[in-house]
């Protein structure tokens, strides 16, 4: 990735977008031990080694616009604003968390910050960010609606819905598909009948366009065109970026089904690494700054983890709670 | 007071309340252009214009979805289902987003809308458009589900639907639209959660809603006949129920005949005679009897049709039983 020499954007810039990146990757790693230590149970998706586009899209946005999402959605969740403390305390099932321990890893959200989600049922998210797209437009603002989903929700009979809908109705909806090629243990192209899935856009009419979800840089120029446009003109957008996970569907996952030499490959294109390395060229910071910026990260995660550990449980008449609103 | 079909009525809450909350608006398999599939609808586009009478695609799943995200972010959205049977392709919706969504984000976003439509059998139409879905949708935390049959009752019931912060399963009945009756010319709302005592009696208590509410009636007229004061109870809300008013005629009447025109197990009627064992158990002097449908699917031939579904015959056959005649 990252490829430049010279960029455009500003040391602060690149700084700040390094150090997110990087916040997440750590974030992943500390949640994974803590799982795997049992301090908590049920699934964990990591989204270690798709940073890039998370960090990218986030930033192409303004604080009003929505983002939706599946269930491999930590970091988006805290790229969108929520504390990273309240997802981990979420993790841990807390009643400080994003959703008082209520919601767990694949349910993060907050009202206040746009973030809708966190959902289950795969492809189940595509109608609701439809009509978050619906009530723009029936409101006359001019803010947007990112909804992910994964390569595998492309076969779904909702997502196709959802598109005709979003389509036929010009709702400003930006469906970006992260392909990182499995849907769980299936190869994509085991199971679906295009080689790119930004091409089911052609079956409503729709713009499209695919871009490298590696490289922060390309998704943040790429999709801050997209969304200018889409508030200038209302209609939606399948974009599809070509990513990767490093590690398994869920942490259970012995991977079987790629080899180790294909997960070497894509870790040689690290988002990070490669960003690290064009902060390094244009003398915005040295090696050792950046493992100072690690070092940081690490101590404050650590001191996340202290605090979700330290914090209470819910109490159990919580779990009578928010059934249904008044 | 005027004399409204229940269409008619159904259509006068939806506009009420239209008027009164520029947030809600509807959309539905032809429902704007078309007027309604059974003229529910009819006259809203004209009055409230395409940007809050919405005629959707064939994809029930799709805009349900699409209402529940609506919902999420600050509109109140009324989803028709032409039927309930359509409806099934919209589960995943219904139930895995719009019945969690509250209580996932721990009281963040509710989910106030309605999804309405008719329910059961109407006539002759097969297996495929035939089903009752209460039983299935009573189960779900989170939704409300109102089952309604009288004009006077549809309106008061999806005005407060409308109302209501939480997912409503408004259901109705193709057999019903055109049945008349009263509904006043003043603003009113019923309840939701609160059931009518149709027929007051003091012999039994029988049990209806929905289409089974008239079999009910009919059944209880032809016992008066016979000497037999039955009383007749419409719950009108299934979820939840008004377990008071069922027990308090339960202890007056001492026996109680379920009229239910889903399959029996595991339906709203076992539910109701679980309820009133434990709680009304010194006060029965028979063991409650249960008229369902038969637990096959819905044939198409008409003699077929109504052999297997709750008739008043049946009901009075049971009545008999629990009266020991």
């Amino acid at each position: 990735m990252a490829t430049e020499a010279k960029t455009k954007h500003d040391q602060k810039f690149l700084e700040g977008v390094y150090k997110e990146m990087m916040l997440y990757r750590r974030f992943e790693e500390k949640v994974n031990l803590a799982y795997q230590k049992g301090k908590f149970a049920g699934f964990l998706h990591l989204h270690i080694g798709q940073e890039a586009l998370c960090v990218g899209v986030q930033r192409s946005l303004l604080p009003n616009d929505y983002v939706i999402s599946g269930y491999r959605s930590h970091t988006q969740a805290i790229a969108k604003g929520i504390d990273p403390k309240a997802v981990m305390a979420e993790l841990f099932g807390k009643k400080v968390g994003a959703c008082g321990g209520k919601g767990g890893s694949m349910h993060m959200f907050s009202k206040e910050l746009r973030f809708l989600g966190g959902h289950g049922i795969v492809g189940g998210q595509c109608p609701l960010a439809a009509g978050v797209g619906f009530a723009i437009r029936y409101n006359k603002t001019d803010d947007v609606i990112v909804c992910y989903l994964g390569d595998a929700a492309t076969n779904q009979g909702q997502f196709f819905e959802a598109m005709n809908m979003a389509a036929t109705w010009e709702l400003p909806v930006l469906y970006i598909i992260e392909n990182n090629r499995y849907g769980m243990g299936t190869d994509i192209r085991r199971t679906t009948s295009v080689d790119k899935l930004a091409k089911r856009a052609l079956a409503f009419d729709m713009d499209h366009s695919e871009v490298d979800g590696m490289d922060f840089l390309k998704v943040h120029e790429h999709v801050s065109g997209i969304v200018a446009k889409m508030r200038k003109k209302q209609k939606p957008h399948l974009l599809e970026a070509m990513t990767y996970r490093y590690r398994g569907h869920s942490v259970s996952d012995p991977q079987t089904y790629r080899t180790k030499e294909e997960v070497a490959e894509y870790q040689k294109r690290d988002p990070i690494i490669g960003l690290g390395e064009l902060i390094k060229k244009n003398k915005f910071a040295t090696d050792e700054e950046l493992k100072a910026w690690d070092r940081q990260i690490r101590d404050d995660l650590q001191a996340m983890e202290d605090y979700a550990d330290a914090s209470p449980k819910p109490p159990i008449e919580d779990a009578y709670k928010h059934v249904y609103a008044d | 007071m005027a004399q409204l079909q229940i269409r008619e009525a159904l259509g006068q809450a939806m506009a009420e309340e239209m008027r009164r909350d520029p947030t809600v608006f509807l959309m539905g398999e032809e429902v704007a252009q078309y007027d309604g599939a059974y003229k529910v609808s009819k006259g809203l586009l004209k009055e409230f214009g395409p940007k809050r009478v919405w005629d959707s695609p064939i994809s029930e799943g799709g805009f349900a979805g699409l209402g529940v995200g609506a919902a999420m972010v600050g509109l109140r959205p009324i989803i028709e289902m032409m039927t309930w049977n359509f409806g099934i392709q919209a589960f995943d919706q219904i139930v895995n987003h719009a019945a969690k969504m509250y209580y996932m984000s721990a009281g963040q976003f509710n989910i106030p809308m309605v999804f309405r439509g008719p329910n059961g059998a109407a006539h002759m139409l097969g297996a495929q458009h035939s089903q009752s879905y209460e039983a299935m949708l009573t189960n779900v935390p989170g939704l409300k589900v109102i089952s309604i049959a009288t004009p006077y009752d549809a309106k008061g019931l999806l005005k407060s639907a409308i109302r209501d912060n939480n997912p409503i399963i408004f259901m109705e009945s193709e057999m019903m639209y055109s049945m008349k009756g009263e509904v006043p010319d003043e603003e009113y709302l019923i309840p939701i959660g609160v059931g009518d005592i149709k027929r007051p009696g003091k012999d039994v208590t029988i049990i209806g809603w929905n289409k089974m509410l008239h079999v009910a009636l009919e059944a209880a007229e032809k016992l008066a006949e016979e000497g037999i004061d039955a009383e007749v109870i419409d719950p009108r809300t299934l979820q939840p129920l008004d377990e008071p008013m069922i027990f308090g005629s339960v202890r007056k009447t001492h026996r109680l005949v379920i009229v239910d025109e889903s399959w029996d197990f595991a339906s709203v009627s076992a539910q109701i005679s679980d309820r009133v064992q434990k709680e009304c158990f010194d006060d029965l002097d028979a063991p409650v009897a249960r008229v369902s449908t038969d637990f096959v699917h819905y044939p198409y031939a008409e003699d077929l049709e109504h052999a297997v579904m709750p008739s008043v015959e049946k009901v009075i056959k049971a009545v008999k039983e629990v009266m020991y005649l």
